[in-house]
């Protein structure tokens, strides 16, 4: 067996969720290569190098692949796929982005955010917001998967794979870049942290949650938040935690007025330690949370901030 | 220009689904149906195109058992001009849904085609993107913003990191995020006209789609349930127990 991982990055340096799928390619078990596709991307190549448990760091540098188009990255995947018997990529954005046009292109199946690896062809994959867990196999000739980070411990650092330069840029002609706007932060990222505090629709409005940045400072957390809160404008989009936001699992999590939903559940229950304050007893986030508080965020989020 | 949109009939997303005791899938006997709530979303981008004068027709196609009609008849009274059923009582996957919507697309020859990202029962969010591959077709995931030029559309994404903007060739394939936009609820009487308006039905035989999947579903299990915890009567004690038995501050 040899594995292809696709590797996240935005070309100056490797995100995490790599780490992750590289373990889950790991206990597939075989030959593992990484493709790293972008642009002016070596330093991302050198990073790569270290993961243990990668042979070969493959490169395809070219401004075709420098906003990782899905229509430009699925073609080169899906011609390097005919020499792997697996191709994963985490479950980002990005990954989610382009794996099915891969796998459509290799008339296979994708499996989607996989949470366990039971053999090489079968797996584990939560479904309806992870009340759930499908047990699924895959008889494709090439198994196209996606895998959710949460799932998997990151993959060490110590190992010193070859890098190798790939010539190919195919431009599908089909779309283009305009303009991005990232979040700027000093804080970790929701994914990767191993504290976030939450807040949602009982935050009221977006200076409040600023008295949420006052725990995280003091935690050295990410903040997260709610849909509603984030439809009500009071968060950016990049902080929802859900089905169909972030899927996170850090040692502790705070939510903070935040009532519970399925959807919300879906992307924070595999936290460790869970904490809800609510000033509604009644509220669903209590039916998940090691400890409750019932009291109003007012009063107990500045007094937290100042106890810790 | 023809705007073509995927609907799917899903459970109804307040239900908390169970697991069948036999564990070979979960309980959707007697269980509310829905649109999926992406679905809705993309149906009502759709419509607004035509309201702008964008669009000149919207067709909306559902792939499912006969029942699927109802969440036509939905899409329809919320605006949508027509119909397509492809009636299969087969659960299919996501690559035999596009292979049906890309015979579809050949047909009616969309310059928009508009899905959600994800339906909230597989939680899979492949379709579209199949799509987009299997016609040749750009592709706008999970988009918050769309603005549609003479051959090309704008399309503002939701993307870990932040928003992303990227211009598509048309035709184009575009899935629905959340905050696309807010669906409107239909009306009485557009809920009556929808029961006129025309709608196809089909079998993928008929589009002669080879549905046979290369995955199978082994076993399906509930979660390990966390069990509540305790209530804390203060702030110093929350702190006292994350930092002394929690051990996590
Ligand atoms: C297709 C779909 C996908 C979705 N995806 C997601 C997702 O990814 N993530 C997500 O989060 N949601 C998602 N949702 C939305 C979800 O169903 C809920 O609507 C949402 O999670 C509710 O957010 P909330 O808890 O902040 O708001 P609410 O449900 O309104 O809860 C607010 C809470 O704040 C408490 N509160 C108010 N004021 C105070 C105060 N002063 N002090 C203490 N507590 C207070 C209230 O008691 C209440 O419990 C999705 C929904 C759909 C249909």
């Amino acid at each position: 067996m040899s594995i292809l991982v696709i590797a996240e990055h935005d070309n100056g340096s490797l995100k995490d969720e790599t780490l992750n799928t590289v373990t889950a390619a790991v206990q597939i078990g075989g030959n593992v290569d990484l493709l790293i596709a972008g642009e002016n991307c070596n330093a991302v190549a050198e990073q790569a190098a270290k993961i243990s448990g990668v042979n070969r760091v493959l490169v395809a540098d070219h401004a075709v692949y420098a906003h990782q188009l899905a229509e430009n990255i699925s073609l080169l995947v899906s011609e390097l796929a005919v020499d792997y018997s697996h191709v994963l990529a985490p479950a980002t954005t990005n990954g989610k982005n382009f794996m099915p046009r891969v796998a459509a292109t290799l008339d296979v199946s994708q499996i989607s955010e996989i949470t366990a690896v039971v053999s090489a062809d079968t797996f584990k994959r939560p479904i309806y917001a992870g009340n759930a867990i499908a047990t699924v196999q895959s008889t494709d000739k090439v198994k196209v998967i996606t895998v959710r980070a949460t799932g998997f411990d990151a993959a060490v650092c110590d190992g010193s794979a070859t890098i190798e330069s790939l010539d190919k840029a195919t431009d599908a002609g089909l779309s283009s870049f305009v303009k991005e706007e990232l979040a700027q932060s000093d804080r970790p990222g929701l994914t990767s942290a191993k504290v976030i505090i939450s807040g949602g629709r009982g935050m009221g409005n977006s200076s409040n949650f600023s008295l949420l940045e006052q725990v995280a400072d003091k935690l050295g957390a990410a903040v997260g938040a709610s849909r509603a809160a984030v439809d009500a404008g009071y968060a950016p989009n990049d902080m929802q935690v859900g089905q169909t936001g972030k899927i996170v699992a850090p040692d502790l999590y705070i939510a903070v007025g935040i009532s519970g939903a399925i959807q919300h559940l879906a992307g924070m229950k595999d936290s460790k330690v869970i904490v809800a304050i609510n000033k509604d007893e009644e509220a669903p986030i209590f039916q998940v949370a090691d400890f409750g508080l019932v009291d109003d965020l007012f009063d107990a989020v500045p007094e937290l901030a100042n106890s810790l | 220009m023809k705007v073509l949109v995927a609907v799917k009939r899903v459970i109804d997303y307040n239900i908390k689904v169970r697991v069948k005791s036999d564990q070979s899938g979960v309980d959707l006997a007697n269980v509310k149906m829905a649109m999926n709530p992406f679905c809705e979303i993309a149906v009502e981008e759709a419509v607004r195109l035509k309201e702008k004068g964008v669009a000149d027709e919207v067709i909306v196609v559902s792939i499912g058992p006969k029942v699927a009609q109802e969440q036509i008849r939905t899409a329809m009274a919320l605006g949508a001009d027509r119909g397509i059923l492809v009636e299969t009582d087969e659960p299919l996957e996501s690559l035999a849904i596009a292979k049906l919507l890309t015979k579809v697309v050949e047909v009616e020859q969309p310059g928009l085609v508009i899905l959600g990202k994800q339906s909230i029962d597989a939680d899979n969010n492949q379709t579209g993107q199949m799509l987009g591959a299997l016609a040749g077709m750009s592709q706008g995931t999970f988009a918050s913003e769309i603005n549609v030029s003479e051959n090309s559309v704008e399309v503002t994404r939701e993307i870990d990191g932040g928003l992303q903007t990227l211009s598509l060739n048309l035709p184009a394939i575009i899935t629905t995020d959340l905050r696309l936009n807010e669906p409107r609820y239909a009306s009485l009487p557009n809920i009556m006209k929808a029961k006129r308006k025309p709608l196809d039905v089909k079998t993928p035989a008929d589009f002669g789609v080879n549905v046979i999947s290369g995955l199978k579903t082994l076993l399906v299990e509930s979660p390990q349930e966390r069990s509540a915890g305790v209530l804390v009567g203060s702030v110093s004690e929350l702190v006292e127990k994350l930092k002394n038995e929690a051990k996590v501050i």
